[in-house]
């Protein structure tokens, strides 16, 4: 083989959100009958309301839109992108994913293309592939995205469930670089409590062991946490960002404490607006941060994604 | 380690956890009631009491544990091996 020199590094260029246009406050899930109340939530959880997917807001379409302004807020068009990673668990049905229609819908039509199922994992995992996709030169700059529609599978009168999810897309857009701007990966699985969180068989809801997760979460997370920054040459102290899933505020704020994150680390907490968005929820926190302008370019943030499988992945990133 | 002493070190946790003041932490008080520390702190609080003295304190086992009392009864019959 004859291989034409690649990258050194890689890193994210620009990032892009959709947020759903409804929103659902606690008192409006009362409303509909979910024995539940704001208070309750707010403490248990930490969301004040979420974003629900309208009738033209796919999985698809929001991926398209999170892309294509992700795309626009770096002057890039769809000709300067040769792979899409769609991070979703929620298409409505399994074949065919949504990937190639978001290549076509950004104008990348024909270009490598799939989605990545690793539940709430899912955005850390395919970030990681098209990360090591441009450093190998398998792309020169790939779009990854997170996207969802989980209110398809949600029994509003659940509330282990229903208080918690929401809807929405975000997406990166990843290259080439001469600085390191995306840290090795630190992932793994539990496939034993494959039913702590699950659609069963014979059922078409998401359920959800609370109790479990949380438990499993906030022991098991913390180690993989500091792989991850090990993996990047990065002490804990040098963050200037902790963006976790956005599973529920209680999770996020056990990991801080475990973590010992000093206090100039900034964390997110867009669950508190936005809900648990499964895996488009790390790249929606990562967006509101940059929006809000808590961090800034060439920043040191660590990515945690965790949820069904189990799942998770974590990597360090410089912000864009 | 002497009850005095496990109620010492599970008062700072819970004061680490749910911001209760140590001094406040007594044995007839209940998490729920008393302390307003909820289920969800209870299993930070009971995984911080496995690192620091060294048990297991299972699920089922924890949503026995009502009062403080009860957790530091329970930390000392599993056998504290610190």
């Amino acid at each position: 083989m004859r291989i034409a020199s690649t990258p050194t590094w890689s890193r994210i260029a620009a990032i892009g959100e959709h947020r759903p246009a409804a929103t659902l406050s606690n008192d409006d899930l009362a409303a509909r009958g979910v024995d539940t109340n704001d208070e309750w939530i707010r403490t248990r959880t930490g969301i004040s309301r979420r974003h629900i997917a309208g009738p033209d807001e796919t999985v698809v379409s929001m991926a398209i839109d999170a892309a294509a302004k992700a795309l626009a807020s770096a002057g890039f068009t769809g000709a300067d992108v040769d792979l899409v990673v769609l991070a979703t668990c929620t298409m409505t049905r399994q074949i065919p994913g949504g990937a190639a229609r978001v290549a076509t819908g950004i104008g990348a039509p024909g270009v490598g293309a799939f989605d990545v199922n690793a539940a709430c994992g899912g955005f850390c995992y395919a970030l990681s592939v098209a990360s090591d996709a441009v450093r190998v030169g398998s792309a020169r700059r790939a779009v990854v995205i997170g996207s969802e529609r989980i209110t398809d599978f949600i029994d509003w009168p659940d509330r282990g469930t229903s208080i918690l999810f929401g809807d929405g897309a975000a997406a990166v857009v990843v290259e080439g670089s001469d600085q390191p701007g995306i840290g090795p990966v630190a992932w793994g699985s539990d496939g034993d409590s494959y039913t702590s969180v699950w659609i069963p068989e014979d059922d078409w809801a998401i359920r959800m062991d609370g109790q479990a997760v949380f438990r499993w979460a906030t022991t098991h997370l913390a180690p993989v946490a500091q792989q991850a920054c090990e993996l990047a040459g990065v002490e804990l102290s040098e963050l200037n960002a902790f963006v976790p899933h956005q599973a529920n505020v209680r999770i996020i704020d056990a990991l801080a404490r475990s973590l010992k994150l000093p206090d100039h680390v900034v964390v997110a907490r867009d669950i508190a607006t936005t809900g648990n968005t499964s895996a488009a929820s790390v790249p929606l926190a990562l967006s509101s941060l940059v929006s809000a302008g808590e961090v800034s370019s060439g920043d040191l943030a660590l990515l945690l994604a965790f949820g069904a499988g189990l799942t998770y992945a974590g990597q360090v990133v410089r912000i864009p | 380690m002497s009850q005095q002493e496990i109620l010492a070190e599970l008062a700072q946790i819970v004061n680490e956890i749910a911001g209760v003041p140590a001094a406040d932490v007594t044995p007839e008080k209940t998490f729920l009631d008393d302390l307003d520390v909820d289920s969800l702190s209870m299993v930070e609080i009971a995984t911080a009491a496995e690192d620091k003295f060294g048990i297991r304190i299972p699920d089922d086992d924890l949503k026995d544990l009502k009062t403080v009392g009860d957790a530091v009864a329970y930390i000392e019959k599993a056998g504290v091996s610190v």
